[in-house]
């Protein structure tokens, strides 16, 4: 399965085209309106189960403007072109805390995407995995 | 990925350089497009109604005790403002003034005072989007070791953004004569994102007139990014009598029928003396003189004198009478003992 150019979606927003950072402000702005806290996110393993992200900088308790957190956003896209870079919500209450809205603010300009690996197992059993492109080179080191 | 996001934000100075000449040329098309315009004086008056400007500036002026230049200097800016947002509304573009400010002035001239409006204010007038106040001192935006400075100042300046950042004491902020102090880094985290964060946030400063020249000589660059220097003068002794009276009031008090006189003779004989600051001077010579009075009732209802209401109220001139000041020389306004 030859899938080159294919946008990993993950997160709220990732069938639609790219925000803008006016667009991505306002969505982190109707976050702190709800009192989440935003974080921002980096990585260059797209894999969908490679949850935990590395973070840039602590999460934001105490913003009242979305401004600071797109500043942040900006900071982390500079240092880190060719990774992808999220912003989590998190709503700390008290019954929730969880993560409430997390969404791709930043994609490296090319995508490799994955391949489908088949593996032989005993019993005529195939087991199925992803293999994506990225991960073909070191970590630290997948300019696409 | 759309060309504005990926697009790297400019932290060099490289960039605002080849913005300006386009400013300035879009600027002068905008003149001429202004004279076609003339609906826009109907806009200008439901605008200044809906954003209750008026209402503001008449708050500013009836709370405050003289400050000429401080209020003028606002209401400036709000019809700036104001103005501004009209020549958007018929499709005018241009930049949103720098607001940055300076308050300098002798202590208790009411630079914190101001600074804690200016908050409201702006945001009144739909300049901050939030219009919180962030105050800070050096010790909130100076780290204690290496590398500590930079996430200090930036987790402060993300804090005020939408809103207000105010730097009281700012000249504490950098110590030229302490070359290992990492002071310099704070400046240059300030001078970075005043530059180029305009529109994220104010910075006010604040300080005593001399320290800040300083500071302003010792960090080039600086004073040209803040766009008003507003000194505040020292208060005559009139506006220092409006100044207690207002105070005496908000505090449901009154001033008996000598005290008001008292409280003058007291005054112009505690400016002559050293360590006086304005406004400040006034209000701890009010909280000293309230427990005179507090002491005299009390003393009074131990000899079982029937109180009213009147008398935990009227602050009598032998209050104000017995301060220290009279006494000539020999002052120590905030040492403990009688003052």
């Amino acid at each position: 399965m030859v899938n080159s150019g294919l946008r990993i979606t993950q997160g709220t927003f990732s069938y639609l085209p790219d925000f803008s950072d006016e667009e991505t402000k306002s969505q982190i702005q109707y976050g702190i309106d709800n009192g989440w806290a935003p974080s921002v996110e980096f990585t260059d393993d797209p894999h969908p189960r490679n949850v935990y992200w590395e973070m840039w900088g602590m999460p934001m308790f105490d913003l009242k403007d979305a401004a600071a957190a797109l500043f942040e956003v900006k900071r982390c896209r500079e240092a880190f072109p060719t990774s992808y870079i999220r912003v989590s919500l998190y709503n700390s209450k008290l019954t929730k805390q969880t993560t409430a809205l997390q969404f791709i603010v930043h994609r490296p300009p090319y995508e490799p995407g994955f391949r489908l690996d088949r593996q032989e197992s005993t019993d005529r059993i195939v087991r199925y995995t992803l293999h994506a492109y990225a991960l073909d080179r070191p970590h630290g080191n997948r300019d696409a | 990925m759309p060309e504005d996001s990926t697009a790297k934000p400019s932290l060099g100075p490289g960039m605002r350089t080849v913005e300006r000449p386009e400013r300035f040329g879009a600027a002068a098309e905008d003149a001429v497009e202004l004279e076609l315009d003339d609906d826009a004086v109907v806009n200008a008056q439901e605008l200044v109604r809906d954003a209750r400007i008026d209402e503001v500036l008449d708050r500013l002026d009836s709370e405050l005790v003289a400050l000429r230049d401080v209020k003028t200097r606002i209401r400036e800016i709000a019809a700036l403002l104001v103005v501004d947002r009209l020549r958007r509304s018929v499709g005018l573009e241009s930049e949103p003034p720098t607001l940055h400010m300076c308050f300098t002035g002798n202590p208790g001239a009411g630079k914190t005072t101001v600074a804690m409006r200016m908050g409201e204010i702006l945001y009144r007038l739909g300049y901050v989007r939030k219009g919180h106040l962030v105050s800070v001192t050096r010790d909130d935006l100076v780290g204690q070791y290496v590398g500590h400075t930079a996430p200090k100042t930036t987790e402060v300046l993300k804090r005020a953004m939408g809103g207000v950042l105010f730097i009281d004491e700012a000249y504490h902020i950098y110590r030229v004569d302490n070359e290992r102090d990492y002071g310099q880094e704070a400046v240059e985290m300030l001078l970075q994102v005043m530059e180029n964060q305009r529109q994220d946030l104010v910075v006010i400063m604040a300080g005593y007139k001399k320290e800040m020249d300083r500071f302003f000589s010792d960090v080039p660059g600086l004073s040209s990014r803040i766009a008003h220097h507003i000194d505040f003068p020292d208060y005559s002794i009139g506006e220092l009598m409006e100044i207690a009276s207002m105070m005496v009031e908000r505090q449901h008090y009154r001033l008996g029928e000598d005290a008001g006189p008292a409280f003058e003779e007291y005054l112009a004989m505690r400016m002559t003396q050293p360590r006086f600051a304005n406004g400040r001077s006034v209000r701890n010579a009010l909280d000293r003189i309230r427990m005179r009075q507090a002491i005299r009732i009390y003393e009074a209802a131990g000899r079982g004198r029937r109180l009213t209401k009147k008398d935990l109220v009227t602050i009598e001139a032998e209050d104000i009478l017995k301060s220290r000041v009279f006494d000539g020389g020999a002052y120590a306004p905030e040492s403990i003992g009688r003052s």
